[in-house]
């Protein structure tokens, strides 16, 4: 039986323009969800003090016990965490053992990459001009990271380290993996025969073996295939090992979304007289990265994270160089949970952003369909 | 729609970005030296990590024991310790990448064992350091040999040989033992600081500095046995007799200068000394160097910039460190020790 409160009720939380919810009281908001019940309120207090424990427990940790001045020795005989340790080691943790007279040159150029990520997520700056931008800053980043020209000294690939090498490992990943990813989710899902089965076969190999094994394949058994006399740089192995695993994944996140575009939008495109590409490209693929974009947040944050495992194959990435700066040794047992507290703290971050990101695209794509 | 078309437009930027990436370095199909005097450096595979051996100092530069081994040679080749370029490398490819050509030496703690040494295409040069394997227990156990660790928990890291030659050393002793498996080595030393384990087991030299690390060392006791012995020596491809000798005769000049009291800041006034081996040494008579296709000065160059042995050994390793190790066997052949060249005449 529907009253008219109840009608009124429902009324009121139907999203009114933009999606903006009507305000509520403090009460209503604050207090129901949270104490409503018995059950509720016990939970909710179990859990604020629990909550309260862990900050009471890192406060200590972090400010109060806290060894602040010092060398080695303070923190051998301190109980709280070791501040020195990263007086010492913060910048290697960070550029690892790139050339320490140069780390300007990937500092600045790591700014300017994040600079320009950052200024890509504002859809305002979706431009041509945007295009041109990045072209410039990946050139310019390749001359300040690699050198060898305009004065600037030539450091080798293996010397990238640290939290630049694992930007660039998942960012040049991501990017070439994803253009290779949507050939592939099209191949998937073409009605020729010959080239779906090779999308199909490249997609099932690749993602039925782990990173670790296309690591290894890369690093381990391509030079004993090479000719004598013949090596490729270490890391543009394992960056290909990352694009085509990468891809692998990422064609299958596109194929989800192509799936789910009802067949109207092929045969209203056909019947517009457009090709396959412009359909593809005007049409389908518009709508179907749009309904991909949780899942290739998902592999982006994952790849993000699944970079550190170069560090099988000798690449010192930026949980490589954190581990090996605790183990120095004047630090050597020392820091071992700084060390760890660090690293899982600038990889949050960093998830936490892709994360936040994904969530405000999903908005925008859903206001976009409404 | 602007958004999904400008998504489109990024891939071609992508590729781009991979161009900066790619090279190609020539290995050698030639003699080691002429490619290394070619490059204008030697490359050196070492440990990504190994406390004392191999690791990066506050400012990135890497240092340690098996380092120095490269950095001898270097200056043996160049007049100068530092044209090397380190590729650091983890157990499971490092002898790969001297058979594939990616590096010229591999200086990285590799014990020298007979199926090693002649199933891999690789020759061993001389034994750098003298370790083995050992057990490491809480004093408050009371245990005083290894032979009392029936059924005891045994920490280790899951080395190339370290579970095996366990094995090797309780089954003929008929000694049930439970190894718990770490694979990184934070979470092994505290495994065994806070009781997991009975006992913690891996290289002599490794075991020293667990100790050094523990909150309080006295608190534990190093047992006797050796259960394995491990020659760690610095590895090179076969096939290339003069490179293995210059490799060869580096170390030996190292421990030959200890042996004659020639030091880093001594070695000027010993060029005026009347020793002829001492001569021969520092390239003042003979041509001793040109016979390895190098500068007569090469030795002097390997003393001057890194010093003798015992220097090397006490940066990197010895007592004033954290890691404080004694020598043990890596003394002079003098004093008790392993540690014996070759007469330089």
């Amino acid at each position: 039986m529907t009253t008219a409160t109840d009608l009124a009720e429902a009324q009121s939380k139907l999203p009114i323009r933009g999606g903006q919810r009507p305000r509520r009281g403090f009460v209503s908001r604050g207090i129901k969800p949270f104490f409503g019940t018995p059950i509720n309120a016990l939970v909710t207090l179990a859990c604020l003090w629990i909550l309260w424990l862990g900050v009471k427990a890192a406060y200590g940790w972090l400010i109060v016990r806290a060894v602040t001045a010092g060398g080695a020795e303070a923190c051998k005989v301190g109980q709280g965490a070791c501040w020195p340790f990263f007086a010492a080691k913060l910048r290697f943790m960070i550029f690892g053992i790139y050339p320490y007279d140069e780390q300007w040159r990937v500092a600045l150029a790591m700014i300017l990459f994040l600079g320009m990520i950052g200024i890509s997520m504002v859809p305002r700056f979706w431009t041509r001009a945007l295009l041109g931008f990045w072209a410039a800053t990946i050139v310019v980043t390749a001359i300040l990271i690699s050198g060898g020209i305009l004065g600037l000294s030539h450091v080798p690939t293996t010397q990238w380290s640290g939290l630049p090498l694992s930007f660039l490992l998942s960012a040049v990943g991501l990017a070439l993996g994803f253009p290779l990813g949507v050939v592939l989710a099209l191949a998937r899902a073409s009605n020729l025969p010959a080239i779906r089965v090779l999308a199909v076969v490249f997609i099932e190999v690749i993602r039925g073996v782990p990173l670790i094994s296309i690591l290894f394949m890369a690093s381990v058994m391509l030079p004993l295939f090479m000719p004598s006399g013949i090596t490729i740089d270490k890391l543009l192995r394992a960056q290909v090992a990352i694009i085509i695993f990468a891809a692998a994944y990422i064609a299958e996140a596109i194929r989800g979304g192509l799936q789910a575009i009802p067949q109207g939008q092929h045969e209203a495109s056909n019947a517009m007289g457009l090709h396959y590409w412009q359909s593809m490209r005007l049409i389908v693929l518009p709508q179907a990265l749009k309904i991909a974009i949780p899942p290739l947040v998902n592999i982006s944050i994952g790849f993000f994270q699944d970079t550190t495992l170069v560090t099988i194959i000798g690449l010192l990435d930026f949980l490589s160089t954190v581990r090996t700066a605790m183990q120095d040794p004047s630090w050597i047992g020392l820091a071992v949970v700084e060390g760890y507290v660090f690293a899982a703290f600038i990889y949050f971050v960093f998830s936490y952003i892709m994360g936040a990101y994904s969530r405000f695209l999903e908005r925008r794509a859903r206001l976009g369909h409404d | 729609m602007v958004k999904a078309r400008s998504l489109t437009r990024w891939l071609a930027f992508g590729f781009v970005a991979g161009l900066g990436f790619v090279s190609a370095a020539p290995a050698s199909a030639q003699a080691t030296l002429d490619t290394v005097k070619k490059r204008g450096k030697i490359l050196c595979g070492v440990s990504p990590v190994a406390p004392g051996f191999s690791y990066a100092d506050d400012k990135g530069v890497r240092r340690g024991f098996d380092v120095d081994i490269c950095r001898a040679v270097s200056a043996a080749v160049f007049g100068e310790p530092d044209k090397v370029e380190y590729v650091p490398l983890n157990t499971n490819v490092r002898f790969q990448a001297v058979q594939s050509g990616e590096v010229d030496i591999l200086s990285r703690q590799n014990t020298w064992s007979f199926s090693r040494d002649n199933s891999l295409g690789l020759d061993f040069g001389p034994v750098v350091f003298y370790d083995g394997q050992g057990l490491m227990v809480p004093k408050k156990l009371n245990v005083s040999s290894a032979s009392e660790l029936a059924n005891a928990a045994i920490c280790l890291l899951p080395g190339t040989t370290t579970l095996q030659n366990l094995e090797d050393f309780f089954r003929p002793k008929n000694i049930k033992y439970e190894p718990v498996v770490f694979e990184n080595s934070d979470e092994w030393r505290n495994a065994f600081f806070s009781g997991r384990c009975d006992a913690i087991t891996t290289d002599r030299s490794d075991l020293a500095s667990v100790r050094a690390i523990a909150s309080d060392p006295d608190a534990y006791v190093v047992l006797p046995e050796t259960v394995s012995k491990e020659p760690l020596a610095p590895t090179i491809r076969q096939n290339d007799p003069n490179w293995r000798k210059i490799v060869d005769w580096s170390v030996y000049a190292l421990i030959a200068a200890e042996e004659k009291g020639i030091t880093q800041a001594n070695v000027d006034s010993h060029l005026k000394s009347e020793d002829p081996e001492i001569q021969r040494l520092l390239g003042v008579n003979g041509d001793f160097g040109k016979m390895l296709g190098l500068d007569n000065k090469w030795s002097y160059n390997i003393i001057k910039s890194l010093g003798n042995y015992v220097e090397v050994f006490d940066r990197n390793l010895g007592p004033k460190t954290r890691l404080g190790l004694t020598r043990g066997p890596n003394k002079l052949w003098t004093e008790g020790g392993l540690l014996y060249a070759p007469p330089f005449r």
